[in-house]
Order: structure tokens, then sequence, then C-alpha cells
């Protein structure tokens, strides 16, 4: 026997695919364009979220049954901004340099709408454990979405993947560059990065037609 | 369990309840945490100005600092002297690195005021580094950093950093391959105070022109750039009176 039963296992492998939460639920596009001109932004992203999606689910679901109606909102908030003001202080005590780099995403994360998304959607009527399950497939399907833009941005617009000069030297010319290559500057914009997730927005849906909704 | 979360009554008392654990668990890791932090602050303080006039442990493409053991001593053997400028009289401060650029430029703003600039005195391999600290706002929030010029205020390192710019583009003024443009260029044409530009353009990418006054901007971070620029201008011009008697 695994050790997730098949339904659980449907938390994790589902938002990596077919309820991806950026291209099929279109949530948490905003952090999506803002930080993926670099790879090695959107893997810090994606391992923070991963964390903070993980320990928020787990944390409101074991509220759900004393969480008022009325404040839901405001308490998911508070959850999420305690939890990262907590991390962001240890690290800022323990470990000063990590804590530098991930300083500029703390805003990012806490406004990130797919936090709050699974929040309502799921971890208010489910069990913690389930709920965690939850928390982290949603992270990883966003991690997936944010690597493949990243990847592609930063091959693209700076010619480098993680800060490696993959294609060669632009400015000594050598590489693809001595072919009279030159790096797309726009690919580095926030626009390149809606298209680059418009596009596979469009693989994934014409491979899958279920996708697609009736109008 | 027949709880009734809908009731006003208990809405309210989860919210205070909520608030005043949640505010009591945030300010006792504020404080628990502070004097940790501080010492973290001032370490990187010590780190940044040796980083600018040149001591670190780069490698190629990497941007590291001395590490945190050794910068106390490190500092005490390269930084010979941290002076304090006001107008034109210089005393001599060894905390002179704690002085908030912040609130001294906030409290300038009020004309009776004078302020306070600090300004660091290094020595390597015989050569006189002076450190300027410089602070300024880029895109989404401040921007600081350091400028170690020589003698013949020609600028021989920088270290900059950032508060919140965009990752993978203004974050990059903290990049080898953006700072190291700075070495070597002028701020000064004859007596003239020009500063140094971040400019678009592409028109010296390899950066062989040494006194255009201008580095290569970064693609997709002009704003920050030009916060940079102005930074530059800005701070560096309050030093001028001090620095043109170095010269002479």
């Amino acid at each position: 026997m695994g050790l997730l039963s098949k339904k659980d296992l449907k938390l994790i492998t589902d938002p990596l695919a077919d309820n991806n939460p950026i291209t099929i639920q279109v949530l948490g596009i905003c952090s999506a364009l803002a930080i993926t001109a670099e790879l090695k932004a959107s893997i810090v992203m994606s391992v923070a979220v991963l964390f903070v999606m993980g320990l928020g689910n787990l944390t409101i679901s074991l509220m759900r049954n004393i969480i008022p109606p009325k404040i839901r909102i405001i308490v998911q908030l508070i959850v999420v901004a305690t939890l990262v003001i907590i991390v962001d202080l240890v690290l800022k005590a323990f470990a000063y340099e990590l804590s530098k780099t991930l300083s500029v995403f703390v805003g990012l994360i806490i406004t990130n709408c797919i936090i709050m998304g699974r929040f309502e959607a799921f971890a208010l009527a489910n069990g913690p454990i389930r709920s965690f399950i939850d928390g982290v497939g949603n992270a990883l399907g966003y991690a997936l979405i944010l690597i493949i833009v990243g990847f592609f941005r930063e091959l693209l617009g700076s010619g480098t993947l993680l800060g490696f000069k993959v294609l060669g030297d632009p400015i000594e010319k050598t590489g693809v560059y001595a072919f009279g290559y030159e790096n797309n500057g726009f690919m580095l914009l926030a626009p390149m990065a809606l298209i680059t997730v418009g596009i596979i927005i469009w693989i994934q849906r014409s491979r899958n037609e279920a996708l697609i909704e009736d109008n | 369990m027949a709880k009734n979360t809908e009731s006003n009554v208990y809405t309210v008392l989860f919210a205070t309840g909520m608030v005043v654990i949640v505010g009591a668990l945030l300010a006792f890791l504020a404080s628990s945490l502070k004097e940790k932090i501080t010492e973290n602050k001032r370490i990187e303080k010590q780190q940044n100005i040796l980083y600018a006039m040149g001591v670190n442990e780069n490698e190629p493409g990497s941007v590291t600092f001395v590490s945190k053991n050794i910068v106390g001593g490190e500092f005490s053997k390269y930084i010979t002297k941290q002076l304090v400028i006001t107008g034109t009289d210089a005393v001599e401060d060894e905390n002179a690195y704690l002085i908030d650029l912040k609130k001294e430029e906030a409290a300038a703003k009020n004309t009776n005021y004078q302020r306070r600039l600090p300004l660091f005195i290094g020595n390597k391999d015989n050569i006189q580094y002076y450190i300027i600290p410089v602070r300024g706002k880029g895109l989404w929030d401040a921007i600081w950093g350091y400028v170690a010029i020589d003698n013949q205020l020609v600028v021989q390192g920088v270290y900059f950093d950032h508060a919140a710019e965009t990752p993978g583009l203004g974050s990059n003024i903290k990049e080898r391959f953006f700072m190291d443009d700075f070495k070597g260029e002028h701020f000064l044409d004859g007596d003239l105070f020009k500063g140094i530009s971040v400019s678009k353009g592409n028109a010296d990418p390899k950066n062989m022109d040494k006194t255009d006054f201008e580095v290569d901007a970064i693609a997709g971070s002009t704003i920050t750039g030009d916060g940079l620029a102005a930074m530059l201008k800005k701070d560096l011009k309050l030093y001028l009176p001090y620095l043109k008697t170095l010269k002479q």
C-alpha cells in the first residue's frame, strides 16, 4: 500500500495538470508575471509558497470549526500574514543571508490569491491532513508553471539559465551570438510573461478538449 | 457541536481573541529576536563597506562578503578612520558607520539642522579609499549602497543593495556585472560635478569609456536605474566640499 490513498494522490496530481491553479483556475497570475524574469527567482518563490500554502492550509483546516463565517476572509489573511512574518523574523535572526533573498517575496506571498483561494475552497471544508496535501499539490502546480515561464524568459531574454551563460556571451559575441543572434529584451518585461502563460494555456487546452469552456 | 459561530457576540469575541494572541506572539518574537537582528544588520554594514573597497571573497561572477566571523577584525584592520562631516568640519567617530542616513536626511529638511555625513577611510595595499554611503529611491522601495573612491576622486568599487526591487530585473543592481561597471568611472569633469548616470541605448556595453559619466543600464529596470543615478548624484554632491580638499 502506498503512503497516500488514490483520492489523496489526486490532490497532488490534479493541480499539476488539469486543475492547475494558474492555467486553469487563473489564480496567482500577478506573482507569476512579477518574478519570472529569472529562473532563480521563480524557484525561490515556489519554495516559499509551498511552505506557506502547506502550513496555512493546515492551520485553517484545524480552525475551520471555530472560525466565524462572517469574518473568515480576515481570519485567513491574518493566518497567512502571521506565518509569513514569523518566518521572516526567524530568518532575519538566524539566516540573515537567506532572509535578504526572500525579503522581496514576503509581500507577494501574503497577497498571493492561490493561497486565499485554497483556504476558501478547500481548507474550510476538509480535514487537516487532506488540506495539507491539497496545499502542497497546488503549490507544486503553481511552481511548475512559474519554473516553465522563468526558464523561457531567462533563456530568451538574457541568454542565461540560473545565471550561467548557456548561449554564449552577448558582449564578446561568442556561442550563438557569433551568428548574429540577439537576446530579446522584451522577454524580460511583464507582457511577455502573460503571453508565455497564454501559450501554456493554449497548448494545454488543445491537448485536452474537456478543459475548453462552452460559450 | 452546537456552537453558534454565526452570532455577533461570538464573532466579536473571536476577533478580539485572535488579535490578542497574534499580536502577543508577534510582539514577543520581534522583541526577543531584536538583538540578534540588529547585530546581523551591523555586521552586514561592515561587510558592505569592506566590499566596496575591494575587501571580499569574490570568485568570478559571485558577490561574496568576508565571512561573518572575521568581519569585525577585518573592519578594524582595513578601515583606518571613520569621520563625521558637518559642514566643513570633520571629526573622528568610531561609530560613524552606525549613523542612520534615512533619519539624517529627514532631519536635514529642517534648514537649521547641520546634517552629519559619515565617511569611512580605508587602506588596502597602501591605497587610500574614501567610502561614501548613499541612499535613495528605487522603483518599489529604498535602495542604498557604498561608493569607494581614491584620492583622485575616481570610483574604485561600489556595493548596492535594495529593499524590494523586482526580482530578476531591478534587483540586479546588486549583481557583479552591474556593480563592476562602476570601477574606474569618473563623476567629476574637471571641477564640474557630473555624477554617474545609468544609461540605456547600448552606447558603451563593454564599458570601455570611463570618462563618459555613465554605465550601461539593466534591461527592464529603467526606474531602478534612474533612481540609482539620482541617488549617486544627490549624495555624492554632499561630500564634494570635503572631497575637493583631498585632490589638492
